[in-house]
C-alpha cells in the first residue's frame, strides 16, 4: 500500500560528513558491486564500453566549489536516496510497488508490482530514483536491507555497503529516530542539516557541513631566514665577483 | 522535463476527448441535442476514440505496460492510479448513454441520467491528470495553482470547439454553441498567458545551497558525477533554449488560440456548409497548437534535481 505508516518503529538511516569526504568514489564502486547482484539486482549497465555509457547506480558522488566571504573550498557530495519521513515518491506511486516500511522507515521497490510509469522519480527532488531501461523498472537504493539484517555477515559487517568502503569514515548508519543512538549524538554535536527542507519530505539523512576554518595560520618555529653578510677575503672576493 | 510524445499525445488527446464526451452528455442528458443516430454516433465515437487513442498512447509511456492494471489499486493515495479508476470508470456511465442516446434515440429517465454521469465523470477525469502535475512539489512550474485549472479550461475549451465542428457538420449548430466556443478559446487564452506571467516571475525558494545544505555564498558544480548523460539529466534535465522557447509560445498562440478564434468568429457570418468547413479548421489548428502547448508544458518545467547538476 503506497499510504505511509503514520510511524516507524526505527527511523534508519545515513549521515554523511562533508568535512571528511574526499570524493574518492569508493561508496559508489562498493554500492555498485553490492547492489548489482543484491535486492534490487541487476542494476544495469548500458553501452559500458561504448560511447554512451548509461547505467543505474544508486550513489553519485559530486564536487562543488562553495564561496563564501571566507574564502571557497571544494565540497565532495554524496547523493543518494535520503529515506524521506514524507516520500511523495511513495504516495504518488500508482501499484504499490513502492513502499516505505513501518518497522524502519526504508523505502523500497517492489520489483514485480513496478510498471516503470516513472512518476515517482519526477516526485523525488533529490535525483534518488534511477530507472532501468533494461529491465523497465524503477530502481533505488535499498539501505541495504540484505546487508543490515544479515545473520551471515559478521556482526561489524551489518552496515550498507557504502559506509563498509568510506576510507575517511564520512559515513555512518544508524537509527536517526533515537536520539541517545550515536549517530544522532553525531548529527546533535556537529549540526546535521537536511536537504531541501522547504519541500517538506522531511528527509532521514543528514549532512554534516564543513567545519569552520581556523583563521590563525599554523605557527613555524623557525627564525625567518636572512640574507647572507658580504665578508672580506677569499669567499668575500668570489661573493661579490659571483653578485655582478 | 523530458516531453516524451507518448505523455503529451496522451494528455492533450484525453482532454479534447473527456472535454466532448462531458458536453455531449450534459447537452444530451438535458435534451439540448436531440437524440440523432448519426449525430450521435459520430460524436461518441470520436470522443471515446479519441480518448482511447490517449489512454492506449500513455501506455507507451510504460517499461512494463502489461502490468497496466495494477495502476488502478493505489487510488487512496496516487492521482495516477485514480485517474486511472476514474477515465475507466466514466466509460460505463458513457457507454450506457451511447446506447440509449445513439442506438434506441431516447434522451429521457435513465439516458438523461447516464449522460449527466459521463459528464461528471470525464470533469472528474481531467481533474485527476491534472492534480498529477499539481502534487508534484519538485516542478515550481506545476506545482501551482495555475496547473489544475488550466487542464480542465484546456479540456473544456478543446471539448467545445470540437462539439461545435461536429454539430455544424450535421447542420444542427447554433450562434449559442458558437459563442460558447469562441468564449472558451478566449479563456483558454487567457489563461495561458496568465501562466506563462506567472511562470517567468517565480522566484523558486530551493537553491544550489538548500540542495547541498550548504549555506551562505555560492555553491558552485565543478565536477559531475559522471561523464555522460544519465537517467536523470535525460529524463529531467531537459533544456530548451529561450529563442525556441519564445517562438514555440507563438506558435501555440496562433494554433490554438488565435486561428480558431478568428475561424469561429467568422463561422458566425458563414452559410452551411462553409461555416461548418471553418468549424473544423479551427478544431483542427486548435488540436496543434494545444499539443505544442503540452510539449512546452514539459520542455519548460524545471526538476529541482538540476540544481545537483549546476543548471539553473
Amino acid at each position: 500500500m503506497t499510504c505511509l505508516p503514520v510511524q516507524t518503529d526505527k527511523k534508519l538511516g545515513l549521515v554523511i560528513d562533508l568535512d571528511t569526504c574526499v570524493g574518492c568514489q569508493a561508496c559508489v564502486t562498493a554500492c555498485k558491486e553490492w547492489n548489482t547482484g543484491g535486492h534490487m539486482a541487476p542494476l544495469t549497465d548500458i553501452d559500458p564500453f561504448g560511447g554512451h555509457v548509461d547505467g543505474v547506480w544508486f550513489n553519485r558522488v559530486h564536487a562543488y566549489e562553495h564561496t563564501t566571504e571566507l574564502g571557497g573550498r571544494t565540497v565532495n557530495f554524496p547523493r543518494s536516496c535520503l529515506h524521506c519521513e514524507q516520500p511523495a515518491c511513495v504516495t504518488v506511486c500508482p501499484t504499490g510497488a513502492s513502499y516505505k516500511r513501518a518497522s524502519d522507515g526504508i523505502v523500497l521497490v517492489d520489483e514485480d508490482k513496478c510498471i516503470g510509469c516513472k512518476l515517482c522519480s519526477w516526485a523525488c527532488p533529490y535525483g534518488a530514483r534511477e530507472f532501468d531501461t533494461d529491465v523497465g523498472v524503477m530502481k533505488k537504493c535499498t539501505l541495504c536491507v540484505d546487508r543490515i539484517y544479515n545473520d551471515n555477515l559478521a556482526e561489524d559487517d551489518r552496515v550498507p555497503a557504502c559506509v563498509a568502503a568510506c576510507p575517511t569514515s564520512a559515513r555512518h548508519f544508524g537509527d536517526l529516530g533515537d536520539p541517545t543512538s550515536a549517530i544522532s549524538q553525531l548529527v546533535e554535536e556537529r549540526g546535521g542539516v537536511a536537504l531541501m527542507p522547504e519541500l517538506g519530505y522531511q528527509p532521514t539523512n543528514r549532512y554534516l557541513p564543513p567545519r569552520a576554518r581556523s583563521q590563525r595560520a599554523a605557527k613555524v618555529d623557525a627564525p625567518a631566514l636572512v640574507p647572507i653578510k658580504a665578508e672580506g677575503g677569499f669567499l668575500g672576493w668570489i661573493d661579490r665577483m659571483l653578485s655582478n | 522535463m523530458h516531453p516524451a510524445f507518448s505523455v503529451v499525445f496522451f494528455t492533450t488527446a484525453t482532454g479534447a476527448g473527456y472535454g466532448l464526451l462531458a458536453l455531449l452528455g450534459l447537452l444530451g442528458g438535458l435534451g439540448f441535442i436531440p437524440a440523432d443516430f448519426w449525430l450521435g454516433l459520430v460524436g461518441m465515437a470520436l470522443a471515446l476514440g479519441v480518448i482511447a487513442a490517449g489512454l492506449l498512447s500513455s501506455t507507451g509511456h510504460l517499461g512494463r505496460p502489461e502490468r497496466a492494471w495494477r495502476a488502478f489499486s493505489q487510488w487512496r493515495s496516487s492521482w495516477l492510479s485514480r485517474e486511472g479508476v476514474a477515465s475507466v470508470a466514466t466509460f460505463i456511465p458513457a457507454g450506457l448513454f451511447g446506447i440509449g442516446w445513439v442506438l434506441l434515440g431516447k434522451s429521457s429517465g435513465w439516458v438523461a441520467a447516464a449522460g449527466l454521469l459521463a459528464a461528471a465523470g470525464a470533469v472528474m477525469t481531467v481533474c485527476t491528470t491534472g492534480m498529477i502535475y499539481a502534487s508534484l512539489k519538485p516542478i515550481a512550474q506545476w506545482h501551482s495553482r495555475y496547473t489544475l485549472p488550466a487542464y480542465l479550461t484546456f479540456a473544456a475549451m478543446t471539448g467545445s470547439v470540437l462539439a461545435n465542428a461536429l454539430l455544424q457538420g450535421f447542420r444542427q449548430g447554433s450562434r449559442a454553441m458558437l459563442a460558447w466556443a469562441l468564449l472558451a478559446t478566449l479563456a483558454g487564452w487567457g489563461w495561458k498567458l496568465a501562466t506563462w506571467r506567472y511562470n517567468d516571475r517565480l522566484e523558486i525558494p530551493t537553491t544550489a545551497n538548500t540542495a547541498t545544505g550548504l549555506s551562505g555564498g555560492t555553491v558552485r558544480s565543478i565536477e559531475w558525477p559522471h561523464t555522460e548523460e544519465n537517467y536523470l539529466l535525460k529524463e529531467m534535465g531537459f533544456r530548451i533554449a529561450r529563442k525556441h522557447s519564445a517562438k514555440l509560445r507563438r506558435i501555440t498562440q496562433a494554433l490554438a488560440f488565435a486561428v480558431p478564434a478568428i475561424l469561429l468568429a467568422i463561422a458566425f457570418f458563414l452559410p452551411w456548409p462553409l461555416g461548418a468547413i471553418a468549424s473544423m479548421f479551427a478544431a483542427g489548428a486548435q488540436f496543434a497548437g494545444m499539443l505544442v502547448e503540452r510539449w512546452l508544458f514539459f520542455a519548460e518545467a524545471k526538476h529541482t534535481v538540476t540544481l545537483y547538476y549546476g543548471r539553473e
